[in-house]
């Protein structure tokens, strides 16, 4: 999600990487190339001037010049800021003890909140909870029809009802929650701008008669400047607890996250990443940061590797890979388990490394790996076994059978070679020393 | 309708929004530059409001690379008249006020709507449909958003509003079959204009981006010509990554020109600026409320003084 702004500090600290050691005037340079990206990343203005002032303050430090790698001190420091700028630690949706909780969901036009209720009606539900949703949105036309649809699609209770006002329908949600043994009320309210004072009033009414537990800021991951003075007005009118950062998907790099966290303290605390039902995830605030800087998103990559893979499989694999016998079998269950871990575009996104490899990005799509199954199931059980005996006649075989090329056969076939290769390398004496070449420093 | 009331309100209509925030990025500008001497440490200022409008660095550099020219040739007194020129920099980059909404005889005109989730592509095709609906227009929605839920039924009722007939299949149908099903009766009813409006995407999702220019290919095929215009519909509030929004979209589908909408808010919109800067994509219309009388033809002055604050000079 951050690729752009992770290969602009990139580039500007490899910049740094080829020197020596750090001058001030170095540091300045650099901090003036991560001002421009933060700039184009939608980071609020102030907030980036706020930010610089202090990295700049701490990061021509004498420990710094003085250190053997002074990029990665430089690095560090940056990474550090931007960790606490977005905050420490990981803010959940919290339930009321005394249920029913009462969700509100509130923002500009446009935002994804009808979408939203839906994905954090389904998130809450695989947690256990019985959730219930209002269609409060009453002016946008077939707003509520829209809710009414997604309630169904993932079975779940929407209270609408025509002529009612949105204080109204609030009032006869809470009422239904307890009729119907909901622990959870999401109010979906209509599009509103922060500005407009009557619709405003509208939301503190429904919240004077039915109070909120939560009052979540749906906000687009796409918005510029803007993003924090519509956070400051709603918070001021609101009692706000949080932010939900819609469509992360895009090719944005959302800025507005940071801004919205450094001016109104609110906690991120989900994100939607997806325009399907299940795509809302936790908001890690450190996870992001490092993400920034080009460190990957290893963590939630493992998170949902424990998630969604089989762990004796996964174990047995793991033997497998390094052992001299890996074989085309085996790559196939490893295809298997990766495809598992969503579309592969996304699981790229969380590599280390690869912000650089963004422009591949439209390639490295699941089509491709649809085409190397097909490649792999038109071979008997013993080609994949002993791929050395896959010869001309037999590869011309397996490309009809596949629907593919003679060529991409043989490009599979010398890509598992290489991989092969590759593996044997990091099983051997250095493979640790391999690793330890990544660009940046683990986190501490 | 009449042009110069249309000018007019839109400029009332930013007015209204930049008087509902204290704290109008412009005003303060004003407030900084009036009755000052020019000193070298403005220009931080003028580059903050730019910032903070959206306008995104390449187009602030290029900007305010002009305006330097300009005080270097000119050597103004006061910062008053330096904002007069950036003034005149950004007006003179956007070019001529576009004319009000009329639709020229011998359609059928297709129209395609695209852009990203939650710009206003459908309320935009609505508007459009009812504006020329009341100038005696024959006009046909084709529903072609058949992902989002209940997106069909928003058209469906902005058709109803506008007595439009609005083409739809079912939840979940081939998009371009929708569009086909449009046009077929574009023909048979012999309409003036046909609006498709079709489901937001993210411009990096390859498919979807593939989608929509299948959707535009099954048009030119029936139409040769057309589709006569495609609307990129951005909204006010978008950063930097309209620039992107605006890229791909006109390398998949050929975008004809930018509906800028929810400039009623406290957004200013400057990514548009920047996307004509940059891509020479023309900022068309401009919404600036829910209602049909809310889309605009777009005015280079007055989007310009809602960036840079108020009463700047006469509008005309």
């Amino acid at each position: 999600m951050f690729e752009n702004l992770t290969e602009k500090l990139q580039s500007t600290f490899k910049r740094l990487r080829n020197k020596g050691r750090l001058t001030e005037a170095d540091v300045k340079e650099a901090l003036r190339d991560v001002r421009l990206a933060l700039l184009e990343a939608d980071v609020n203005f102030k907030v980036v001037k706020d930010f610089l002032a202090t990295v700049e303050r701490d990061a021509v430090g004498q420990d710094i010049l003085e250190s053997l790698t002074p990029d990665q001190g430089v690095v560090r420091v940056v990474r550090d800021h931007l960790v606490a700028l977005m905050g420490t630690t990981v803010e959940r949706v919290k339930m009321s003890s005394n249920p029913p909780t009462v969700i509100y969901l509130v923002g500009l036009q446009g935002s994804g909140k009808t979408t939203s209720a839906a994905k954090l009606a389904l998130m809450l539900h695989h947690q256990g909870r019985q959730p219930l949703l209002v269609a409060a949105d009453i002016y946008r036309p077939a707003a509520v029809d829209q809710l009414v649809a997604l309630g169904a699609q993932i079975d779940m209770p929407v209270v609408h009802q025509a002529g009612l006002d949105p204080v109204a329908l609030a009032q006869l949600g809470l009422q239904k929650s307890r009729q119907l043994a909901r622990d959870v009320v999401i109010v979906d309210t209509a599009g509103r701008l922060h500005v407009d004072e009557q619709l405003m009033a509208e939301l503190q009414k429904m919240q004077g008669k039915v109070p909120a537990h939560e009052t979540l800021l749906v906000v687009d991951a796409m918005t510029g400047q803007d993003a924090v003075r519509v956070a400051t007005a709603f918070k001021e009118l609101l009692p706000l607890t949080g932010v939900i950062l819609t469509k992360l998907d895009g090719d944005t790099r959302g800025g507005a996250a940071l801004s919205i966290r450094a001016v109104t303290q609110l906690p991120i605390k989900l994100v939607a990443t997806g325009e399907k039902v299940d795509a809302l995830e936790i908001f890690q605030p450190d996870r992001m940061a490092s993400r920034i800087l080009g460190m990957g998103d290893v963590l939630t990559l493992i998170e949902k590797a424990e998630q969604a893979l089989d762990k004796d499989d996964t174990e047995r694999l793991a033997g497998r890979m390094t052992s001299n016998s890996f074989n085309l079998e085996d790559f196939r269950s490893m295809l298997n388990q990766v495809k598992k871990l969503g579309p592969l575009s996304k699981v790229m996104e969380m590599l280390p490394g690869m912000g650089q490899l963004s422009k591949f990005k439209g390639q490295v799509d699941d089509s491709s790996l649809v085409r190397v199954e097909a490649i792999l199931d038109s071979m008997t059980v013993k080609e994949r076994l002993r791929p050395d005996i896959i010869d001309g006649s037999r590869r011309r075989r397996i490309a009809k059978g596949s629907g593919t090329s003679v060529q991409e056969v043989n490009r599979l076939l010398k890509q598992f070679q290489d991989m092969r290769k590759m593996m044997h390398q990091f099983k051997g004496p250095g493979g640790k020393r391999k690793l330890a070449k990544m660009p940046f420093p683990p986190p501490r | 309708m009449d042009e110069v009331d249309n000018v007019a309100n839109f400029w009332e209509r930013l007015k209204q929004g930049m008087a509902r925030t204290r704290t109008g990025l412009g005003d303060r500008l004003r407030t900084l530059f009036t009755g000052r001497e020019w000193h070298e440490d403005l220009w931080d200022e003028l580059e903050e409001v730019l910032y903070e409008a959206d306008l995104g660095s390449g187009t602030i550099e290029y900007l305010l690379g002009q305006l330097r020219k300009k005080v270097q040739q000119e050597r103004p007194k006061t910062a008053d008249q330096v904002l007069q020129q950036l003034f005149e920099v950004m007006v003179a980059e956007l070019g001529e006020p576009r004319p009000a909404l009329t639709l020229d005889p011998g359609g059928p005109w297709i129209w395609l709507m695209v852009g990203v989730n939650g710009t206003g592509k459908t309320t935009t095709a609505g508007k459009f449909a009812y504006l020329l609906q009341q100038q005696h227009k024959t006009v046909i929605l084709g529903a072609a958003d058949t992902f989002r839920a209940a997106a069909v039924e928003q058209l469906v009722e902005w058709g109803r509003r506008a007595g439009v007939e609005v083409v739809h299949q079912a939840s979940g149908a081939d998009p371009a079959a929708v569009a086909y099903d449009t046009l077929r009766a574009a023909r048979a009813r012999g309409v003036d204009l046909a609006i498709i409006d079709t489901a937001g995407r993210l411009q990096n999702k390859v498919n979807l981006m593939l989608e929509l220019q299948k959707i535009r290919r099954v048009v030119e095929r029936e139409y040769p010509g057309a589709p006569h215009e495609v609307w990129l519909v951005i909204d006010a509030t978008t950063g930097q990554n309209g620039l992107s929004q605006a890229r791909i979209f006109m390398d998949s589908v050929k975008v004809t020109g930018i509906v800028l909408t929810k400039l009623d808010g406290t957004a200013k919109g400057g990514i548009a600026l920047s996307i004509y800067h940059e891509l020479g994509i023309p900022i068309r219309y401009v919404g600036v409320g829910e209602t049909a009388q809310d889309l605009l033809p777009f005015n280079p002055r007055d989007y310009v003084r809602a960036i840079l604050g108020d009463d700047n000079e006469p509008s005309r």
